[in-house]
């Protein structure tokens, strides 16, 4: 038996839907023309001279620069050892919050988040000042005894990696804090009434139901370090390049647009193939969760 | 959570005597900069033998710090005005969809926000070098309008999720249109998340600086792109007062957003 719908229900139906696609054409609009549009651009500048000839020139020159491999390099090891400290201080921290009184937990949050609502130039600042030659920390450092002399603690790879960390912990802290809170308290109690000692319960309760959290705060924290640029052009001092302040250096220093597209088109092919990746690892992920709970 | 375990104090003191730390080192750059305004040196010497306005005085009194001021607060308006309106309709776009169409509306709003700042920058930069428009007001306007999008539909979407949306029904079928039910319902009713997400809005143009840094120039240079170059060329405690100020206000605008949510 088939239903026959009134064919005027029917459009009515189609227009209602149309109207509705209509109200995102203005945001689609304008993330087509402020952020798609000068991504296309720059696939075609890259293969552009300086004249506006075609050429893959502007390719070979990039990619046969030592420069590039080993900004290549310097990209990775920060966004990497940014992760692995985020990792380090974040997990630790969102575990003792998430075990912490929710009344005490949310003002202690309300601090946490206090740096991701500070101005990234403000923080930039506050770690010139701490991390000078002079600095208060080295002030500080060497006022104790702890170290005879000043320690080079910025415009290097130290203050670079300092800075970054700084940035993306709060991002990190949210979804592994999340991940915590949501652990049924129950599951602990019940783990210590069999006689698991607090360290099994961490291993073998806490944190693979975090895992997820720990996940989503990394991916994160690669998103936005893969492309950072504030940081290292500021507290890099110039000695630390990454492919975002190439390709500054490229657009603005020598006004090579070919050079600075090339970069720019390899900082899209890292993105992609991490997000390749991490969504290779997301599915292992899963997987390792089915078997674990068949097991 | 850990409280079936009350005989692990020397445990439990390990791992807040950490998070003290780590919190510490988190909330530290911000605080620093806070007596430093307040010096009476030219040295960014820590703390601070004499106490003094100056640096406020610096800043108030320096007609490129007021047009960088002047130009931020103007593009903080404006990418509001234009930001939260789009944000707010692609919204109802999506509650309304649903399925695989919303799905894919948003993924596509939110690329901005994942795309790295400095690609947005020179992408930017050579769409509007090529209209020269580089150094315009526009440009940059355009630039935190697309960031400033997704940090809306963030905030609007769960909003429109929670909304009774019999109420539009009810107005449409008494024969109100779109326009007045989206006016006249919606709005109203989602208002404190519609102010939250105008003051997310502002918050992201004011502190967006990548591409400030490439796009904007000359009198249109916003703050962040002033502190940028001032930062690398010589480091002096007017950007201390700057960062004061800047800190209390957000602290302040923030305070105010939870406050309100709360009551």
């Amino acid at each position: 038996m088939t239903v026959t719908v009134d064919p005027a229900l029917l459009a009515d139906a189609r227009r209602e839907r149309r109207f509705f696609l209509s109200l995102s054409l203005p945001a689609l609009f304008i993330v087509g023309l402020a952020a798609i549009l000068p991504i296309l651009w720059i696939i075609r500048q890259s293969f552009l001279t300086t004249g506006g000839e075609y050429t893959i020139g502007n390719y070979a020159k990039v990619l046969s620069s030592g420069l590039t491999w080993s900004a290549l390099a310097t990209t990775l090891e920060l966004s990497l050892g940014t992760l692995a400290i985020c990792i380090l201080l974040g997990t630790p921290l969102a575990l003792a919050l998430a075990s912490a009184r929710p009344r005490v937990a949310n003002l202690l949050m309300a601090f946490v988040m206090l740096p991701l609502w500070t101005a990234i130039l403000v923080r930039t600042y506050g770690w010139l000042v701490l991390l000078r030659r002079d600095g208060l920390i080295n002030a500080a450092l060497t006022g104790s005894g702890l170290t005879a002399e000043h320690l080079p603690l910025v415009y290097n790879f130290t203050g670079t990696l300092i800075g970054m960390v700084h940035y993306m912990l709060p991002l990190f802290l949210l979804p592994v804090y999340a991940a915590m809170r949501d652990i049924d308290p129950n599951l602990v109690r019940a783990s210590a009434s069999m006689g698991a000692t607090l360290g099994q319960v961490i291993r073998t309760v806490i944190m693979p139901l975090s895992a997820g959290g720990i996940f989503s705060g990394s991916v994160i924290v690669l998103i936005y370090s893969i492309g950072f640029f504030i940081t290292p052009a500021v507290l890099g001092g110039g000695k630390v390049n990454p492919l975002s302040t190439r390709i500054e250096r490229a657009l603005s220093t020598f006004q090579d647009w070919g050079s600075a597209s090339v970069l720019g088109i390899l900082l899209l092919v890292l993105m992609a193939l991490i997000g390749v990746m991490l969504l290779a690892a997301r599915r292992l992920l899963a997987q390792n969760a089915v078997a674990a709970s068949h097991a | 959570m850990l409280e079936a375990y009350p005989q692990n104090r020397l445990a439990r003191i390990v791992l807040w005597s950490f998070a003290a730390l780590v919190m510490a080192f988190l909330m530290l750059p911000t605080l620093v900069v806070v007596p430093l305004s307040f010096s009476a040196s030219n040295l960014l010497e820590f703390p601070p033998h004499a106490y003094s306005l100056r640096w406020y005085e610096n800043f108030f009194g320096s007609a490129t710090w007021m047009a960088a001021l002047r130009t931020s607060l103007i593009l903080g308006t404006l990418t509001a005005l234009i930001a939260v309106p789009f944000a707010l309709l692609a919204c109802i776009s999506m509650n309304r969809l649903g399925g695989k169409t919303a799905a894919s509306i948003q993924s596509i709003l939110l690329t901005p926000s994942v795309t790295p700042g400095i690609l947005l920058a020179i992408g930017l930069f050579f769409v509007l070098a090529a209209q020269r428009l580089v150094g315009t007001l526009f440009g940059v306007l355009v630039g935190h309008v697309v960031l400033a999008v997704p940090v809306a539909c963030i905030v609007l979407l769960p909003a429109l999720a929670r909304f009774d949306w019999n109420q539009v029904q009810a107005a449409r079928s008494l024969g109100a249109d779109w326009a007045r039910a989206i006016g006249g319902i919606i709005v109203p009713q989602l208002r404190l998340s519609l102010l939250s997400a105008t003051l997310m809005a502002f918050l992201t143009s004011l502190d967006e600086s990548v591409i400030s840094i490439f796009v904007a120039s000359g009198r249109n240079s916003t703050m962040p792109k002033l502190m940028f170059v001032s930062l690398r060329d010589q480091i002096d405690p007017t950007i201390a007062a700057i960062s004061t100020l800047w800190t209390a206000i957000v602290v302040v605008v923030v305070v105010i957003v939870a406050l309100r949510q709360k009551s």
